[in-house]
């Protein structure tokens, strides 16, 4: 039962094999023995999943079964789920049950989706290892002493380890294809604008998305029929039709045309990584594919570009988190200022306090022009290196991330080396396009995850071209060593 | 040493949406604390504004009516601060391209002439929500209704050279944004409020002084006081030889003076920065024709129309164009009255003296207009005199009845039966013989003056219901006999 794909399970549901209370139950239990393993919970929400089970049963008994009634997936903890703790990893938000469901769980709660829990992340999604995380760091299934990466870490690992079928994440800079890379599984970061933003905790409101992380390219487009639409509580969604993305799922590759940046194939990749993808490139080709070489010439300005946005964004979005209304508040403060030092100094960890700190730097009076202003000017000559380049092609491959999974801590005192880990999946989120991450193989027995890049609002492509790939090859197929 | 002072003011005023700017709460005043906060004004983790269009069409009329430039693009920017009534850590507000543009607005001055003042921009933000710092010991509480209230931000040129200049542009702004019906005027809630910003400089130079800024002054007397007070503390400063400190003050009316509130040098920098979570907003020609085609008749124009249709002075036409409830009070009254002036005396006399001791907005006079005009009627067609309306007028005030039942019910009716008013001025002249003697034997010239003692000697017998254009006149033929 838990090697199933979503689209296996919505199958075992409608054909009666068995109940969604007993494939809920039979996850709650699975996590319950397996997860101190793997940290990729924070919060498990047993009640509340067997009775969306019960309603989701109950309603598949009337006849009134959508595609995704019944079936379980879990939330990563920033989005907000109404009675339940929504605590961003950090210390700041532990106490914090949100009084709202966001959309997209609202979404997926009339879908009549099964809730299992909330998954584990780096702190406020600012991290590439879930080592931020005040729950203490996920693991990865494929080697517990390594990352799953981030910072939808916890995601990843809970869906690697079969602890859930599918889960939700949020990429901001890569933080769904980079743990979907690590962990062997399938993620798809969508068009900026596609998945509401509303009750998703706000890391960089430019740059956020929310997507799935799954085991296959099928599964990802049905969580995205139930995720996509136009949102009228977020400015910033896009008012564009939601077509089935299961329907191009088969469309044959012949004549498909990709292009492969030189600089995503350049020095410091890992040379099994390098293999991998080549491989996968071959096996396009193999299926009628042409390919072209290209260039992305902005690429190397990406993550500097990148580190005044997000951090500027994510300084004024985290003011709100103040002691005042909610959240952490520090004991006995003496005045205001102490209230807010206190309060925010100990209800945040070092990575989100570097981060704020270098936003709140970049935005600041004399500075603006020379940091903001001109990661601004960046942003539209990276997104005018896609549009050359998406003009001449369908879709862009390459690694999604230079180097497979490493260890715990390994990186955790030098923050650029972490920071350089995303410097293939960060361009698009500054563009604002869709990508993905699909299983390739291994390296040293890690896993690779291959990205692959489309125009704006072109998921159902993506999708195809990820499925295509996966009925060829069963790279995705494959589970942890050592998995009970 | 001729000193100048130089002017300049932002006026916030709170749009009349029923809905808040980026959140669909209400924006109802005087509700118990927090209850007209939803989770976007509570700042909850996830939420998401989305904006107001009812603001945009009231800042754009505004804009229409100041012969303004609209920004066919403005943007939101956020202006980061921390503050406990400030929930998101930052005010949405506009800095880089706001709603309204350059624009402009002329002034009446005391002496008759115009005077243009420049309107450097109008941009849209959002209220903070209010500390309360009274009712608890040791603590401050937050109420959070106000936060998100749409204001406009109205920032005049430095072109004003007085304080009777700076109220008069102030009462301007007040008429416009109250006759366009996007801001109900309230000055004592806040919906209407002003800083000031002062400087003084000798008269000739170019260069301006160092200024201060006297916050959140809400109302024109206030505003006056605080600018005189200001003029005159930063002449002092100067004659003294000293320097005017570049900062914000705060305007106690209690003890009629300003004091500091932070320097310049204590000043936030407010990083701002485009708002990730709006789209600029991008608003095309046909809408603002739209607009333009609803724009109300403005005070400027009605200042005309009252001087053509109803001959009313100058002044008159000024103060009862102003605001467009007391010239709708105005205009009916003149209506049912059927006599202008007479109606325009009573709404700035009488009307006017019992709305400022009761502080009672003119909306809310117990005496409507079409109660006026009924009294104003009895006075035209000779049922009571002016003074006895005034009786009436008090009695309606209180709650008492129209006009008629008023007069009905205290016996008021003015008495013009000749054989009534002769035998009462019969009386007065028999029983006054030594000021008959006077008048018999004063130079003819001064006699005039004294009919007024028998005047008032009549009009207290009859209890002031004689028609004293009746008692005048028989007493000068009665006396006049006797001479």
């Amino acid at each position: 039962m838990f090697e199933k794909t979503l689209a296996e399970l919505a199958q075992g549901l409608n054909s009666g094999e068995f109940s969604s209370v007993e494939l809920t139950q039979a996850y709650l239990q699975r996590i319950k023995e397996q997860d101190s393993h793997y940290n990729s919970y924070i919060s498990v929400t047993e009640e509340q999943a067997v009775a969306q089970a019960e309603a989701a049963d109950a309603r598949r008994a009337k006849g009134e079964a959508g595609p995704f009634t019944g079936l379980p997936i879990a939330h990563k903890d920033l989005f907000c789920t109404e009675g339940v703790r929504t605590s961003c990893g950090s210390k700041m938000l532990d106490n914090f049950i949100s009084p709202y469901n966001a959309t997209v769980v609202e979404k997926f709660n009339q879908a009549g989706a099964v809730t299992l829990g909330k998954t584990n992340m780096d702190e406020f999604a600012m991290g590439s290892s879930n080592e931020s995380s005040f729950y203490g760091p996920s693991r990865n299934p494929w080697d517990t002493d390594r990352v799953p990466g981030g910072s939808s870490g916890g995601s990843a690992a809970a869906v690697a380890a079969r602890l859930a079928p599918a889960a939700t994440g949020t990429d901001t800079g890569g933080s769904i294809r980079q743990p979907a890379a690590l962990t062997g599984i399938t993620g798809i970061k969508p068009t900026y604008g596609r998945v509401s933003r509303f009750g998703m905790v706000a890391f960089a409101s430019s740059l956020d998305q929310g997507g799935p992380m799954t085991r296959t390219a099928e599964d990802a487009a049905m969580m995205l029929n139930v995720m996509t639409g136009f949102d009228p509580k977020d400015s910033t969604s896009l008012d564009q039709a939601v077509p089935d993305f299961t329907a191009d799922l088969n469309q044959p590759l012949k004549g498909l045309k990709i292009g492969l940046p030189k600089e995503y194939f350049g020095e410091g990749i890992d040379a099994g990584i390098a293999e991998q993808i080549q491989a996968a490139i071959k096996e396009y080709e193999a299926m009628g594919a042409e390919i072209k070489d290209i260039s992305l010439p902005n690429t190397h300005l990406a993550i500097p570009a990148y580190y005044i946005v997000a951090p500027a964004e994510a300084s004024s979005n985290l003011s709100r988190f103040d002691g005042v209304r909610y959240g952490y508040r520090c004991e006995n403060p003496v005045d205001l200022e102490d209230l807010y030092k206190r309060s925010r100094g100990e209800g945040f960890g070092p990575e989100v306090q570097r981060r704020i700190m270098v936003g709140t730097y970049a935005l600041s009076e004399g500075f603006y022009d020379a940091y903001y202003k001109k990661a601004l000017q960046i942003r539209r000559l990276i997104k005018q290196d896609f549009a050359n380049a998406l003009a001449e092609v369908d879709v862009i491959m390459g690694p999604t991330t230079p180097h497979p999974s490493w260890k715990l801590g390994e990186k955790s005192a030098d923050p650029v080396a972490m920071y350089m880990e995303d410097i293939f999946t960060i361009s698009l989120n500054l563009a604002g396009l869709p990508g993905m991450s699909v299983p390739c193989g291994f390296s040293n027995g890690l896993p690779v995850g291959l990205q692959i890049i489309g125009n704006y609002l072109a998921e159902s492509r993506l999708l195809n071209v990820a499925h295509m790939f996966q009925q060829a090859t069963d790279w995705h197929t494959k589970a942890p060593e050592g998995l009970a | 040493m001729e000193w100048e002072a130089v002017i300049g003011l932002e006026i916030h005023a709170q749009l009349a949406t029923k809905s808040k700017i980026f959140s669909g709460a209400s924006t109802a005043f005087g509700a118990e604390p927090n209850t007209q906060a939803c989770a976007i004004d509570l700042a909850l983790p996830g939420t998401l504004p989305v904006f107001n269009a009812e603001a945009l069409r009231m800042a754009t009329m505004f804009g229409l009516a100041i012969d303004a430039e609209i920004g066919r693009t403005s943007v939101f920017d956020r202006k980061n601060y921390f503050y406990p009534d400030l929930p998101k850590g930052y005010q949405t507000s506009q800095l880089f391209h706001p709603i309204v543009g350059i624009g402009h607005v002329d002034i009446q001055l005391d002496d008759g002439t115009t005077k243009r003042v420049g309107v450097t921009r109008a941009h849209l933000e959002e209220d903070a929500g209010k500390s309360l710092h009274e009712e608890f010991p040791d603590m401050t509480g937050i109420d959070l209704n106000r936060a998100g209230t749409p204001l406009l931000e109205i920032v005049s040129e430095p072109d004003m050279r007085s304080a009777a200049e700076a109220v008069a542009y102030v009462r301007k702004i007040h008429a416009l944004v109250t006759n366009l019906g996007i801001c109900d005027g309230n000055m004592a809630e806040g919906s209407f409020r002003c800083d000031c910003n002062v400087s003084v400089r000798i008269k000739g130079e170019e260069k301006f002084g160092n200024r201060t800024e006297t916050k959140n002054i809400n109302s024109f007397r206030f505003i006056e006081k605080a600018i005189l007070g200001e003029i005159e503390r930063q002449i002092d400063i100067l004659e003294d030889g000293g320097r005017i400190t570049q900062e914000t003050r705060l305007y106690d009316a209690n003890k009629d003076e300003t004091r500091s509130m932070r320097s310049k040098e204590e000043a936030n920098d407010y990083r701002y920065f485009p708002c990730p979570d709006l789209l600029p907003i991008v608003i095309d020609e046909e809408y603002i024709e739209q607009l333009r085609a609803t724009l109300p008749e403005l005070p400027d124009a009605r200042r005309e129309r009252f001087v053509s249709e109803y001959s009313l002075s100058d002044y008159d036409a000024m103060v009862l164009s102003a605001d467009r409830y007391l010239s709708e009070y105005f205009e009916t009254a003149a209506t049912a009255a059927k006599d202008a002036k007479l109606a325009a005396n009573w709404v700035m006399g009488e009307v006017s003296k019992h709305l400022n001791q009761t502080d009672t907005a003119i909306t809310g006079a117990p005496v409507s207009a079409e109660m006026l005009g009924g009294l104003l009627q009895r006075i035209s067609d000779n049922t009571i005199s002016g003074k006895i309306a005034k009786q009436v007028f008090e009695a309606m005030w209180a709650g008492e009845g129209d006009a008629d039942q008023v007069i009905e019910a205290k016996g008021l009716k003015q008495v013009t039966d000749t054989g009534a008013i002769e035998a009462m001025v019969d009386e007065v002249i028999a029983a006054n013989q030594p000021q008959v003697d006077q008048y018999v034997n004063a130079e003819p010239e001064k006699r005039g003056k004294m009919i007024g003692f028998f005047m008032g000697k009549v009009m207290q017998a009859s209890q002031g219901k004689a028609n004293p254009g009746q008692v005048q006149g028989l007493l000068k033929q009665k006396l006049e006999q006797l001479v």
